[in-house]
């Protein structure tokens, strides 16, 4: 690997090619269209920048746009792996369709999942109604946010750690055991260690889905200000009135808070993988 | 070498692109418009395919493209190739004139200020009205929820908002009294749909609130339609004039060579059976003989316009709907 990068010496053919590539596809999806948000947002000066990033309308929706993606992500983290764990390590009768339905999240065109969501969870819905009479009102509060972050981000944690759980041989957990491991002993020191990178890369996809997440949001957030609005609805408010440097400039701001955060999440994953000793 | 066969692959790639372009067979024209109007123009467009294919032996092809209305006139403003914008608030189109796309005088350039249609802002409340709901200053009683579209977002929610600010003005006198009655109306209103038609399932399917306030064909058309005997219009003492400014795209007709047709088009909105279809969906047409045969949908209310109450459309958006301005501060501050 060290030796590919300077000269010709490695052994595996079409480095040239195959960098050339990845740079022009990377430049023309991702790294042009970013360029243009950030060239749009240095038209302002300074100050309107910061006074357009900074209301405290706006700093409210950070909260809840990073908080609920980074909870919504957690939640998903551990019954995520619930979910891998029962579909790799068990069989059952309809396990297939189970399996197809975890990918229902990823297919769904996201107004359709927000419109469900609200319907469920609206003050008369099937479920909304049980939970009115207790004082609990999800639809068009906080908790609808997260609720919806919870339904799109699932797959991404029962996708990434799926197919490492299929990778570890029963033996090691058979082996824990012989060596007089309990259950809780097993899944912490033995099974656990080796998923970490494959949970952390899951927990990176959701959270990075959740923060930029509209559609499925949208409609059960209610969108009161200072309380359910959510940082991608800001941008929307804002090209409404035609600020178009306005709507870039917060989209500037997502876009170091995410890109810090995924950072932060990738060095936490090569740590772990380094220290299995497995990459994924 | 490596370079070689990058430049290679790039020119393919551009070289797909252009195959890909459409080339030009039949005159097409295409008219840019509101979330709302989809339903009206899917009918309009045919009728007027028919009646032009009549007067002129050719075939004419109207596409339509519909979206929020801000967000259609930006795409307009970015190069979207429209012959013709169709909007439901003024400033819009005013947007369009300020980038020089429109032409200035383009409210001369059709009848009734280059509106064909107008409508207005009425409640909508649940069968039999319980809540005793008859006018503006209802809403503001605390046993009263209301629904109301985002005012940020939608020509629908600012609509209402302002027809409320104008009630105000005319009963309360004074800017801070209004201030303080949109302030308890929005008090009252638990959720802030992103579109009209977001607000109409919140009050129809999930239940909320006691009443919706939206545009009269939007009342029409569930009171009449989609909740057949559940729900009452209820016409407040005063609301706000809500017509749909049309115009030509002057850069567009000129490169495509769609001037003449464009003006056509928009010309048939006016006609006889333009105005039937516009009456048909709900909405209150010009055409005085119409209108008549269509007055039991639309009863007398006293409407006022944004232009002669409340000094038009750019005062408007700077005084209450820009970052920090009246609406931010009675939804922040509540």
């Amino acid at each position: 690997m060290a030796l590919a990068g300077s000269k010709n010496f490695s052994v595996l053919p079409g480095f040239g090619p195959s960098l050339g590539y990845t740079l022009v596809y990377l430049s023309l999806i991702v790294l042009i269209p970013i360029a243009a948000v950030i060239l749009k947002t240095l038209e302002m000066d300074w100050a309107s920048f910061w006074s357009t990033v900074s209301s405290p309308r706006i700093v409210a929706t950070y909260k809840l746009s990073f908080g609920a993606a980074l909870l919504a992500a957690a939640i998903n983290s551990v019954f995520g792996l619930v979910l891998a764990w029962a579909l790799v390590r068990y069989s059952f009768p309809g396990k297939k369709i189970v399996d197809a339905l975890i990918d229902l999240p990823f297919a769904l065109p996201t107004a359709v999942a927000g419109i469900a969501l609200t319907a469920i969870y609206a003050p008369n819905g099937w479920l909304g109604r049980l939970l009115e009479p207790l004082g609990i009102k999800i639809a068009f509060t906080p908790v609808g946010v997260l609720i919806a972050l919870v339904f799109i981000g699932l797959p991404f944690i029962v996708r990434t750690v799926q197919p490492i759980l299929e990778d570890i041989e029963i033996e090691l957990e058979e082996a824990a055991a012989s060596l007089g491991a309990n259950r809780g002993q097993t899944f912490w020191y033995v099974v656990l260690p080796m998923l970490w990178p494959a949970l952390l890369t899951g927990f990176a996809l959701a959270f990075a889905r959740g923060v930029g997440e509209y559609g499925s949001v949208i409609f059960i957030a209610g969108n009161i200000p200072m309380v359910s609005e959510i940082t991608p609805l800001m941008i929307i408010t804002k090209l409404e009135q035609y600020d178009v440097n306005g709507a870039t400039a917060i989209a500037v701001v997502m876009l170091v808070f995410s890109f810090i955060l995924l950072l932060i999440i990738n060095a936490l994953q090569a740590y772990t993988a380094k220290k299995t000793g497995r990459s994924f | 070498m490596r370079f070689v066969s990058l430049l290679r692959l790039v020119t393919i790639l551009l070289a797909s692109v252009a195959v890909v372009l459409p080339t030009q067979a039949q005159t097409t024209l295409l008219n840019v418009s509101y979330d709302v109007a989809r339903e009206l123009y899917k009918q309009v467009n045919p009728a007027f395919e028919a009646y032009y294919q009549e007067k002129h032996g050719e075939k004419i092809n109207v596409n339509q493209s519909h979206g929020g209305s801000s967000k259609q006139v930006l795409a307009v403003a970015n190069g979207l190739q429209g012959d013709v914008v169709t909007m439901n608030q003024a400033s819009d189109i005013e947007m369009l004139e300020k980038r020089g796309i429109v032409a200035k005088d383009w409210r001369q350039q059709f009848p009734h200020n280059a509106t064909p249609y107008t409508s207005t802002s009425v409640f909508l409340v649940r069968k039999g009205n319980p809540k005793n709901i008859k006018d503006w200053d209802d809403l503001i009683r605390e046993d009263v929820t209301v629904i109301i579209p985002n005012p940020k977002v939608t020509g629908n929610g600012r609509y209402t908002y302002l027809a409320a600010w104008g009630y105000a003005i005319d009963t309360l006198g004074t800017d801070d009294a209004a201030k303080n009655f949109v302030r308890d109306l929005f008090r009252n209103v638990p959720v802030l749909d992103g579109g009209g038609r977001g607000a109409t399932t919140t009050f129809t399917q999930r239940g909320m609130g006691d009443v919706l306030v939206t545009f009269e064909s939007e009342t029409i058309l569930i009171a009449n339609e989609l909740g057949k005997g559940k729900f009452d219009i209820v016409y407040p003492s005063i609301s706000i004039d809500a017509s749909a400014p049309i115009a030509i795209v002057q850069p567009v007709v000129k490169k495509r060579g769609t001037e003449a047709q464009a003006k056509e088009y928009l010309d048939f909105l006016y006609s006889k059976q333009g105005q039937e279809i516009i009456a048909g969906l709900n909405y209150r047409p010009r055409n005085e003989e119409v209108l008549k045969a269509n007055a039991h949908k639309f009863p007398e209310i006293r409407l006022f316009t944004v232009e002669e109450k409340l000094g038009g459309w750019s005062d408007v958006l700077q005084k209450h709907f820009a970052d920090g301005a009246i609406f931010d501060q009675i939804v922040v501050n509540k």
